[in-house]
């Protein structure tokens, strides 16, 4: 089974070489004969590389230790599912896990508009395949999941080994979330790839009408949407299984995803003046290039071992190939813009200060800026070293938190403002009576209650300067869900909630978007929560309590228990709030008998106002006592229900229209029109 | 240049500006100096009383906790250097002997390190694979 996967392997590199060059050579020969054999062996590196994956998965089902990769990522004892997510538990396996995914991407992509668009298709395959092609090569020649387990023998033999076992999956990772995180953050970063592709073809192509934006638009929301919600799996996963009790921590890798999401998401907001104005053409350009290049960046930032980070795979020999591809990716991409400027003049000017497409661009803006300073913070230590002594270079200079969060919490408070005017705001030039009309309330309204906030407590500036945003947008959010629904309900006779549910179906771009936003207002919510963190530790023995505000936490057993696949000491703590028992705690910390390696099993009392995160920290030297760390987390819960409504609105605005329903009278439907037009986003 | 247009050039500025002070601002406040053991020794002198940042991996058995703080050495290349762990994070579940740790804080006159933060990563796989002796090879060579 090892062959065939390898078979695939190295079949699947040939194939997607001669996809590139059949597509390219077709158009320039105006051969459609060449370019339909582009594309079916497009379709075949798919056939390749999903017969290579699926070989190497049989294998960890059958725990073949022979095989280097499995060997040192699974174990017999390992629960099946854990064996199939060890497939890209690992260097090897997640680089072809990847390369998968561009494969079933790409073949979608064909499937679904080859007839459409046969201009560009031809470049789109070319360049999805540049990718495959990169990514099946790194797998066939630098890191070979199918690569055998071999021993240097004395006298200098090399001889196949078989283990008995395998060394385990890292302890870590066993954990559902870590099932789920990565592939859905590799689903983000490959996604980039599609409207990337359509983006080159189009300047190739010299088709640059909005027909590309229009053809890519869903599946960069799909990319947007997934890099997104793995980004915010990875936080929740950091929260439950690390134990430090924070879920964001500005580590190389949690920045190596959120770098290509800022400025996806400024590509997303700036398609739009391009759809509606003519204008930002180069800028949609620039943005879509630098996505993709991001996610190429990310995953080699990961896997490098560049920077040092405690979640990055080990330092490894694809660092260069990575490099170089980026460097050919990204010159390449410029050098066709550069050349194509002439047919990327914009439309119309910006004229006023106060208008959609200025809140869109200051959107962008800072969404760039705050890209480039997560940049900048992430690969620092690289510059400080590498550069000369004479600029005080020479010396690793790192970073931390603190430089991260001083520039991007004012950054997001900032875009959390903009959320709750861009959209009302009108195109070309809002009016005096129309900001008084749409604002003056919210505002009147979120101040009013930024008053009330600091009497209860809220001292601290940002986080009161959100908690007043948060206020302020869902009221423009409510508001506009509101007019829309009564003016509807007027003229169709539907109850309020129908019309509710009506308005969105008929418009699902503009208000998806709300729920989007208003999914940001929760996240922010909980993020403001995170200003009022407290936590204590005690060293606690049997029938002690700890108190924190309102909560008791009584210790009432210390236990050691033996499991079959690990140790654990075990605390079993009773939780009373203001002095009723609510709860039982089980923190644990576990000791993993095939790796050696212990991890903390939090346990976390969640309510909506605040969450109670309990770590069995370490045992006191005497052995009686348990070393409790005990953490106060106010309103961390909003953080994920934001991250579900955020994902809802995605989905919403990826939906088709619903067309008019029979029973909206002319007139009304006019009105809506007039409604529609002014505002779809 | 129109003047329409300079208001859109005045609005950036003062938005490129203020995030380029904030930048400023937080690296002056966070900036450390990365450094290993025997690079920190090498020039001990420019480093006491500044912000640093010291990897190094954890010497077996040296581990030990004293009340709420923890204190252990950590070595690189033969050069030992005694740490206090009083940060008010729990330790990292990869903390333990030979991980690689890196411990932020300073260095003191007496030698001593104390640390405010501290993270640790398992000592690589590559490292444990040249221990046991073991090499990989190209599939079919």
């Amino acid at each position: 089974m090892a062959q065939v996967g390898q078979f695939a392997l190295a079949l699947s590199v040939v194939v997607a070489a001669y996809s590139i060059v059949a597509s390219l050579l077709g158009i320039r020969l105006k051969s459609d004969k060449l370019i339909a054999s582009g594309r079916n062996a497009a379709i075949g590196v798919f056939a390749c590389v999903t017969m290579s994956i699926v070989s190497l998965t049989y294998l960890f089902l059958i725990d073949d230790f022979s095989i280097n990769y499995i060997a040192e990522h699974s174990n017999r004892d390992l629960p099946v599912y854990f064996k199939i997510s060890a497939v890209w538990g690992g260097q090897e396996g997640s680089l072809l896990f990847w390369g998968w995914l561009l494969t079933v991407y790409s073949a979608l992509v064909i499937f679904q508009n080859w007839r459409k668009h046969t201009a560009m298709m031809p470049y789109v395959t070319a360049v999805l395949m540049s990718s495959g092609l990169f990514f099946t090569a790194m797998n066939l020649f630098v890191v070979n999941p199918f690569n055998q387990v071999v021993v240097l023998q004395p006298g200098g033999v090399n001889a196949l080994f078989v283990p008995q076992d395998g060394a385990g999956l890292n302890p870590l990772l066993q954990y559902i979330l870590m099932v789920i995180h990565p592939p859905i953050l590799y689903l983000g970063f490959v996604g980039f790839a599609v409207p990337f592709a359509f983006a080159i073809a189009a300047m190739a192509s010299r088709q640059l009408g909005d027909t590309w934006i229009r053809t890519t638009r869903r599946w960069t929301m799909v990319a947007w949407f997934f890099l997104g919600t793995g980004i915010l799996l990875g936080g929740k996963w950091a929260y439950v299984e690390l134990g430090w009790g924070g879920f964001w921590g500005w580590d190389p890798v949690e920045n190596a995803s959120l770098m290509p999401w800022l400025i996806a998401t400024a590509y997303l907001h700036s398609v739009m003046v391009q759809e509606k104005k003519g204008m930002m053409k180069v800028w949609n350009m620039v943005l879509i290039i630098l996505t993709y290049v991001m996610c190429i960046f990310g995953t080699f930032l990961t896997r490098s071992g560049l920077v040092s980070s405690v979640h990055a795979f080990a330092q490894s020999p694809i660092g260069g190939y990575f490099l170089a591809f980026i460097v050919v990716g990204l010159s390449g991409s410029l050098y066709l813009l550069l050349d194509r400027l002439n047919y990327l003049k914009s439309d119309n000017q910006m004229e006023s200060l106060v208008s959609r497409e200025s809140s869109f661009m200051f959107n962008n803006l800072i969404l760039l800026a705050s890209c480039f300073a997560v940049f900048w913070g992430t690969i620092f230590p690289v510059i400080s070293e590498a550069a000369p002594e004479w600029m005080g270079g020479g010396v690793k200079v790192t970073v931390g938190p603190p430089f991260f969060n001083r520039v991007n919490v004012p950054i997001a408070i900032f875009l959390l403002f903009l959320t709750g005017v861009g959209p009302l705001l009108a195109w070309r030039k809002a009016s005096t009576n129309s900001l008084k009309r749409n604002f003056l309330w919210p505002a009147g309204i979120a101040l009013a209650s930024g008053v009330g906030l600091f009497f209860l407590g809220v001292d601290h500036f940002y986080a009161w300067l959100s908690l007043v945003m948060c206020i302020f947008v869902s009221l423009t959010i409510g508001r506009e869900f509101y007019k829309g629904a009564r003016a509807r309900s007027v003229g169709s006779g539907e109850n309020f909630v129908e019309a509710v549910v009506n308005l969105t179906l008929r418009n699902t771009r503009r208000y998806g978007g709300y729920i989007v936003h208003f999914g940001f207002v929760l996240l922010f919510l909980g993020w403001s929560g995170q200003a009022f963190t407290t936590d204590t530790q005690s060293e606690t023995g049997i029938g002690e309590t700890i108190t924190m505000r309102q909560y008791t936490l009584r210790m009432d057993k210390l236990a050691i228990e033996e499991m079959p696949n690990y140790t654990t000491s075990k605390a079993t703590i009773s939780l009373f709030e203001n002095g009723e028992k609510v709860g039982v705690l089980y923190p644990e910390r576990r000791f993993y008998t095939s790796s050696g390696q212990p991890t903390t099993e939090v346990a976390i009392w969640s309510t909506l106002k605040e969450d109670l995160y309990v770590v069995f920290a370490g045992s006191a030297p005497d052995g009686k006592k348990a070393v409790m760390q005990v953490y106060l987390n106010p309103l961390v819960a909003w953080v994920w229900i934001g991250g579900i409504i955020l994902g809802l609105g995605t989905l919403i605005a990826m939906l088709p229209n619903k067309k008019s329903a029979p029973r909206t009278s002319p007139v009304n439907r006019v009105e809506e029109r007039r409604e529609v037009e002014q505002h779809t986003t | 240049m129109k003047r329409k247009q300079l208001k859109f050039v005045v609005g950036s500025a003062v938005i490129v500006v203020t995030v380029a002070f904030l930048a400023f601002s937080g690296f002056t406040e966070s900036m450390a100096y990365f450094q290993t053991v025997t690079e920190l020794y090498a020039k001990k002198d420019s480093y006491y009383d500044k912000r640093l940042r010291v990897s190094g991996d954890v010497v077996p058995h040296t581990i030990v906790r004293e009340g709420t703080a923890v204190k252990f050495d950590i070595q690189h290349e033969g050069n030992t250097m005694s740490v206090t762990y009083i940060g008010t994070d729990p330790l990292p579940d990869t903390f333990r002997d030979y991980a690689t740790a890196v411990v932020d804080g300073k260095y003191g006159r007496d030698g001593l390190f104390t640390a405010t933060g501290l993270q640790a990563k398992c000592a690589s796989k590559y490292e444990k694979e040249a221990a046991a002796g073991a090499v990989t090879q190209n599939f079919g060579e």
